[in-house]
């Protein structure tokens, strides 16, 4: 029973399906956005969805001289590590006291794995400009990585623990981190980490498709690519989540229908700021990207981290 | 139907292909694809990568070069993937029929779905002929 328990978990509510679902329904609202942006009408509602079930049933193509396995396995890959994160995250914000003690950085840890999926599928579709792709999208990782993880350590000295339960029902009890000065700062470099972690323009120089045609994924067709499509989706529900968990608060679901309404729409401002920020920006090239995150949003972070040690 | 083909027409994303065209046609698709027209609401995104094409569409009279280039890049392309040609050069070659340095027209080459003609045709008249494409993939 316990172990039916585990898999529905993992499959069906907070795991696989659940974050499918809500993720298609965030890319839509990104691509709706993007086009009152451009005063268009936009695609309708299912457009996202229509675009995985072609994907599906087209034709899936593995280059003459890859890395067949490695090809073919590496979307599943990053699918497995999206969905975990999402079960750990969701059986956080509905009974924060079930978690276990670390899962912060067990969530920091598997949140990496799309991109590691991302670089691992270009290197094996033995294309010079996938390769391209994935030597930029490796450097990207370090660049943001640092700042990241920086960022993700001042809830943990607000709260005092790195249990992601103990983050939330702190914020409960002592108002939310974003309520503070370091909190304000860390959420500032939080948001254009993310922009990176996402691949999303100024910081998609990995897959740029103006100027290296789609880069890691140039050599995907059906249902390798429809993976890697999803997986990007749910990417768009997770990572913004991870961090309204750690910086506002979560979703209060003890606390009646309001409480809910009010962290949905914590999670869909956060949303619309990215697209903005995607809409806004042109790409920036890689040293630049690179000179960006180890130098100004460093030196942010750890301001950030002194400001939440002094208790600010 | 089956599905296969009923989620393609509603998300057909398209690659362009240049077979030595005036350049006249490409600047129209590209305006088909701006702001003003919006095909975003059929579901069309234009991709860079022939792989990731469910719609060909090609423009000009196939040069000597192109048209070994043109057959490639269609068994490239991953199936079902349908071709429209698009302006009087991809139909029947228009002013270059007889030239020394284009054998033959795009359709003699690969097959064609669909034919849009004019030099150039204007963007509503490819929107047009795309939606003729997916009613004929309908079976209307």
């Amino acid at each position: 029973m316990e172990l039916l328990k585990s898999i529905g978990y993992f499959v069906i509510f907070p795991g696989f399906l659940f974050t499918a679902a809500v993720g298609l329904l965030a890319s839509w609202i990104d691509r709706k956005v993007t086009a009152r942006v451009h005063w268009r009408k936009g695609p309708p509602i299912l457009q996202p969805l229509y675009d995985i079930v072609k994907l599906m049933g087209k034709e899936t193509i593995v280059p003459q001289g890859s890395s067949r396995l490695t090809f073919l396995l590496s979307p599943l890959f990053g699918l497995s590590a999206t969905i975990i994160v999402s079960t750990l995250l969701w059986r956080t914000i509905i009974s924060p006291s079930t978690t276990f003690l670390g899962d912060l950085i067990v969530v920091l840890y598997l949140l990496t794995i799309p991109s590691l999926a991302v670089i691992m599928g270009g290197f094996a579709s033995r294309n010079p400009l996938a390769s391209l792709g994935a030597s930029r999208e490796m450097k990207l990782i370090l660049a943001y990585e640092l700042p990241f993880i920086l960022v993700a350590l001042i809830p943990v000295i607000k709260a005092g623990t790195i249990r992601m339960g103990e983050i939330l029902s702190y914020q409960l009890n002592h108002g939310i981190v974003i309520g503070s000065l370091s909190g304000i700062i860390g959420f500032l470099v939080a948001i254009l980490c993310m922009q990176a972690k996402l691949a999303l323009v100024p910081f998609d120089m990995a897959e740029a498709e103006t100027e290296i045609m789609g880069g890691t994924y140039i050599e995907y067709s059906g249902a390798p690519l429809a993976i890697y499509k999803l997986t990007r989706a749910m990417m768009l529900f997770v990572v913004p989540m991870f961090l309204i968990c750690i910086y506002c608060g979560g979703i209060d679901f003890a606390h009646g229908w309001l409480h809910i309404l009010l962290g949905v729409l914590k999670y869909v401002g956060l949303l619309v700021v990215i697209i903005l920020i995607r809409n806004t920006a042109p790409r920036v090239r890689i040293d630049q990207a690179m000179k960006f995150f180890w130098g100004p949003m460093t030196g942010l972070a750890v301001l950030g981290i002194v400001l939440a040690l002094l208790g600010i | 139907m089956n599905l296969k083909l009923k989620a393609l027409t509603k998300s057909p994303w398209v690659f362009h292909i240049c077979t030595g065209s005036c350049n006249n046609c490409d600047i129209e698709i590209l305006d088909a694809l701006t702001p003003r027209f919006d095909i975003e609401r059929f579901g069309m995104v234009k991709v860079g990568s022939i792989r990731h094409a469910d719609v060909l569409l090609v423009t000009g009279a196939v040069s000597r070069k192109a048209g070994p280039r043109l057959k490639r890049l269609y068994e490239q392309a991953p199936k079902p993937c349908f071709v429209v040609a698009i302006g009087s050069c991809a139909l029947g070659q228009g002013i270059f029929k007889g030239s020394y340095n284009m054998p033959e027209p795009v359709d003699k080459y690969i097959p064609v779905d669909a034919y849009i003609p004019g030099c150039p045709p204007k963007p509503e008249a490819m929107i047009a002929g795309l939606v003729k494409l997916i009613e004929k993939l309908r079976g209307k």
